[in-house]
């Protein structure tokens, strides 16, 4: 044993300074004279644990670690409730708030702080952080009288907040910024699948929701979000990350980047002092878990004793403590090149596995559903362990070593509920299909006979192949049918009903739920998957500009130069002569080498400079003029003719109708382009009998023909109906382009599309039947809502800076 | 290595990419839905697409005029004999930094 007693000053009493006194009172007893400061007044407790305090399952008592018996024992001098003020390096003292204590070695341990977003009514009563006891029991105060709470982030403390006080009873939401929850631990695939569990326990999620401020009269009243979004709140927690404590260390000196720098003894850029825990940065790392604190104690208590050790930095795994969820993540997941992902999803059960590979080693893991196999991934990445021999079957855990089972292409059909609509036209459930089958019904034509279902347009064909399969077992033999893309074995009209039935209405649930073969999609299935879900939920799901061609993104058309053309709406063909001086001042305002008359009836302003973009449509926005859509699919022209305005044979004012109809369908995004033609007379000056839609106006009033083209292939329409006013015209064809939406594939245009379903099919539903018309005109205008608006004011208002290079970069520098 | 800050990562649209303007032709920055970033040539081998406009997925981009597929960690062109040139790049404290080393050298060789 040691002769002379060192003075130790000990700052914080938390989770990592008290794993060093552990090993120091227990390897060199009464080597030192120790003295422990503690802002809390209270010992060293079990942090993590505040978790199942908040909810109810655990009690104070059961988390402390260690009791005033503990620290008498081993005759350390604990100053709790005692913030230290300063440290005099000069003098070796560390000044409390209550008197000094000299020193011959020093710990600082002062842990991290919770961030304070900077906004109004941040310091409002009513909001808290969730960091200590105090916070805790605050919470618990708070959610005694009810109401709601918002949470302010969507990391683990935050999450684990909302969970703790759903579990007492209150409304909570938890607002987050980014696209996902956990975007450090999680990718997006398991940030949805969390995202779907907490709202299945009642926690609203927002992501992407950025805070503004806080409001209230004396008490937290609401939160208002960056979007004009206001939520009630009685309480709100702010859980937004964390800031190592480095006040002291500043004031004294010490060398502080964003956390005050060790060496791998774990001694400060003063040698008497240490400092360790998550108020320390190493290597540019900075702590934010138990684990690797506990390493770092272990070196500091040798570095104390004058043992040789040193601390490296080693993964650490993430697991959330809210019961009932499951998931764990490690090691690295993000960044670098030369990786390779391999991806298990089983729909079906909500599991989610990806590993990450790089150099025949696993270095990282995400898993949501089924953590099992956590712990042994994450020993495969802490030793390295080279991976190619278990490779093809590593992603289903220690036991398939030899020979796992693939996931089941059918347990997206699977696991849908009885009561899900499998056949939209017929209105048949997966449970009445099933009892058919089980019935005796042992073919498509047998089912169709029993239950109506695909009886009609035939789109969930094969949805109901897959049940009849999923029932019947191998006695069944599906005929092939043409997936999507390699990404899946579901072809469009699968998906489509499955997004529908389910219902899916994110991306990520597509891929998730319907058992996507890769991360995020491909260059074919994005677009359609994209569409399909903007117009099955076109107030939920958002558009995504990140899965869609070029054009549509840029709301121009590319040219093989890079450069795009620019096509402004001239509404029926009609212009002024304001809009064409607009039009040419643009022209030479911006150097723009070409102009051309379209086979659309307007003008196309060819070979514009992307960063010109912004400028050209912000000068014809001001003239009027906006987006022409010569780029989407969705509505392009509506080609007319001069009508009775002027002309000796005409009927009908076909102009004045094509500018009514472009009006009320220009903006929506369709499966293809559309294109509309109005002639006015049989004469059919404006090629109507060969557009998606064209209306031929005769005397006795409109005959909307339907299914033209005059592309790759030559058709003349057929005709929809025929009726006797304007009204009736943009109705019907309302309805018929709706219907159009809601049906056909990706891709298809009009024509292609009745051939599938039959002229028939579509009349019974926008002719025949007033009410099914009046419903699909309803959801075309609940759609319209959204996307009739000009998207080139949009840009220029919100994203001009993206169409320039994001830097310059002048080489001198380098050279 | 000649290392140049670019930016900050979220002037990147995630699975999307940005442009950088240099002497020796531009760049293409991508960032993918796991927040990792490449850097490419911006100009398509085949017939000088711009690659940053291409939809990202995976690892992968898809060249917006004829649709060709390039690894983006590689620059190989998946099932076409092509290759795009790649920079190395990495996220530090959440800027973006390429390596434009190997351009330079390329140019003055
Ligand atoms: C500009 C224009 C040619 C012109 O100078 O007149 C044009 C230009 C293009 N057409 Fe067209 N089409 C134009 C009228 C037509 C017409 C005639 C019409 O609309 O009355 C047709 C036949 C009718 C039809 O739509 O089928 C037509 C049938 C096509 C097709 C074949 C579609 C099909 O289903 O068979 C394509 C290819 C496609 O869409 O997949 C196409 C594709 C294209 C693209 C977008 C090719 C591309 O992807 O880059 C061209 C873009 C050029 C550019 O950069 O601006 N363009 N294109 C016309 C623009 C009209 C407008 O004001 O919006
Ligand atoms: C609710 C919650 C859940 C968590 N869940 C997990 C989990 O599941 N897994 C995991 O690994 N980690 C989890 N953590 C993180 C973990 O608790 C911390 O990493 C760990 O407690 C940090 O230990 P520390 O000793 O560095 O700091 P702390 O434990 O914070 O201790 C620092 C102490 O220093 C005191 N102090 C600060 N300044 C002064 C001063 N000037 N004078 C005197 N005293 C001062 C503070 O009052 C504090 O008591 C969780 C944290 C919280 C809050
Ligand atoms: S016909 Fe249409 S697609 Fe073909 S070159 Fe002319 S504009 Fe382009
Ligand atoms: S230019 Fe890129 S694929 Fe043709």
């Amino acid at each position: 044993m040691n002769t002379k007693t060192e003075r130790l000053v000990v700052i914080g009493a938390g989770m990592a300074s008290g794993r060093l006194l552990e090993h120091l009172t227990e390897e060199a007893r009464g080597a030192f004279d120790i003295t422990l400061f503690n802002a809390e007044p209270r010992g060293n407790y079990n942090r993590i644990m505040l978790s199942p305090v908040l909810s109810g399952d655990s009690t104070w008592e059961e988390i402390v670690i260690h009791d005033d018996a503990w620290y008498a024992e081993r005759g350390i001098t604990c100053r709790f409730g005692e913030h230290v003020i300063a440290i005099d390096r000069k003098r070796k003292v560390a000044v409390g708030q209550k008197g000094e204590v000299p020193y011959d070695r020093l710990v600082i341990a002062t842990g991290a702080a919770p961030f304070i977003l900077p906004i109004a009514g941040n310091d409002m009563p009513g909001v808290l952080t969730y960091r200590d006891l105090d916070d805790t029991n605050a919470m618990i105060a708070a959610a005694g009288k009810g109401g709601s709470a918002v949470v302010i982030g969507g990391g683990l403390l935050g999450l684990e907040a909302a969970a703790g006080l759903k579990a007492r009873g209150m409304d909570v939401t938890v607002v987050h910024l980014m696209g996902h929850l956990m975007e450090r631990q999680l990718d997006e695939a398991a940030g949805y699948l969390l995202e779907k569990d907490l709202e299945a326990r009642g926690i609203r999620v927002l992501t992407r929701a950025a805070t503004k401020a806080i409001i209230g009269k004396g008490h937290v009243e609401a939160v208002i979000l960056e979007d004009g979004r206001i939520l009630p709140a009685d309480l709100v927690v702010m859980a937004t990350g964390i800031r190592p404590e480095t006040r002291l260390a500043v004031d004294a000196g010490l060398e502080v980047e964003r956390g005050i720098v060790v060496d791998a003894r774990m001694i400060t850029s003063d040698p008497a002092i240490l400092a360790l825990g998550e108020c320390v940065e190493f290597e540019g790392h900075l702590f934010g878990l138990v684990a690797p604190l506990y390493e770092q104690a272990r070196v500091a208590a040798d570095t104390l004793m004058g043992r040789e050790s040193r601390y490296v930095v080693r993964e650490v795994a993430t697991r959330l403590k809210v019961t009932g969820v499951d998931l764990f993540s490690a090691g690295d997941f993000a960044e670098g090149e030369g990786r390779e992902d391999i991806v298990y999803r089983d729909p079906g059960r909500g599991i989610y596995k990806r590993l990450v590979v790089e150099d025949d080693r696993l270095i990282g893991v995400v898993m949501y559903g089924d953590t099992a196999d956590g712990n042994w991934f994450f020993d495969l990445i802490r030793d390295r362990t080279p991976i190619d021999e278990m490779r093809d079957n590593l992603i289903f855990g220690p036991a398939a070593a030899e020979g796992g089972a693939a996931a089941d292409p059918l347990s997206a059909v699977a696991a849908l509920p009885p009561e899900a609509e499998i056949c939209g036209c017929n209105g048949v459930c997966k449970g009445k299909i099933v009892a058919a089958i089980e019935g005796g019904a042992h073919d498509l034509a047998a089912v169709r006979a029993a239950t109506r279902a695909s009886a009609s347009c035939g789109s969930c064909s094969g949805l109901v192949e897959q049940l009849l399969e999923l029932t019947l077992g191998d006695a069944f033999e599906a005929p092939a049918a043409e997936p999507i893309c390699g990404c899946t074995d579901l072809t469009h009209e699968e998906v489509r009903r499955l997004i529908r039935a389910t219902p899916l209405k994110s991306q990520e649930a597509v891929w998730q739920e319907l058992g996507w073969k890769t991360r995020n999609g491909c260059h074919i299935c994005r677009p359609a998957i994209n569409y399909y879900l903007l117009a099955e939920w076109p107030l939920e799901y958002r558009d995504d500009p990140r899965s869609r061609f070029v054009n549509e993104r840029r709301h121009a058309n590319i040219q093989k130069d890079g450069t795009f053309s620019v096509v402004p709406r001239m509404w029926g063909g009609l212009t002024t002569p304001a809009e064409l001086r607009a039009i040419a001042d643009v022209a030479e305002r911006y150097d723009i080498p070409a102009v051309k008359v379209t086979g659309g009836q307007r003008i196309d302003l060819l070979g514009v400079r992307a960063e010109d973009l912004p400028r050209v449509w912000a000068d014809l926005n001001a003239a009027g003029l906006v987006s022409g859509h010569a780029y989407s699919k969705g509505l392009r022209t509506v080609k007319t003719c001069v009508g009775s305005d002027w002309c000796r044979f005409g009927t009908q004012d076909s102009t004045g109708l094509g500018v009514r109809l472009e009006k009320v369908l220009w903006g929506a995004w369709t499966p293809h382009k559309v294109k509309l033609g109005v002639s006015g007379c049989p004469r059919n000056c404006a090629e109507a009998t060969c557009k998606d839609v064209g209306i031929v106006c005769v005397e006795s009033g409109y005959q909307i023909g339907v299914g033209g083209a005059a592309g790759m292939e030559v058709k003349a329409t057929e005709l929809l109906a025929q009726v006797a006013t304007e009204d009736e015209v943009v109705e019907i064809v309302t309805a018929f382009i709706q219907l159009y939406r809601e049906n056909a594939r990706y891709l298809h245009r009009p024509y292609k599309w009745l051939e599938t379903v039959g002229l028939d099919w579509v009349k019974a539903r926008v002719v025949d039947d007033p009410d099914e018309r009046r419903r699909l005109v309803e959801r075309f205008e609940i759609s319209q809502s959204v996307y009739r608006k000009d998207p080139w004011a949009e840009q220029v208002a919100a994203h001009a800076d993206e169409f320039a290079p994001l830097a310059e970069i002048r080489m001198e520098a380098a050279e | 290595m000649s290392w140049f800050d670019i930016g900050p990562v979220e002037a990147l649209p995630m699975r999307g990419a940005r442009r950088v303007r240099t002497p020796k032709g531009c760049i293409a920055v991508f960032r993918t839905a796991e927040d990792e970033v490449f850097a490419t040539a911006a100009r398509c081998p085949h017939k000088g697409g711009p690659l940053d406009e291409g939809i990202v997925h995976g690892r992968k981009v898809t060249c917006p005029l004829h649709s060709w597929v390039f690894d983006l960690a590689t620059g190989e062109a998946l099932g076409e004999e092509g290759r795009v040139a790649t920079y190395p790049a990495r996220i530090e404290k959440g800027r973006v930094l390429i390596d434009l080393s190997q351009l330079v050298m390329r140019g003055t060789a």
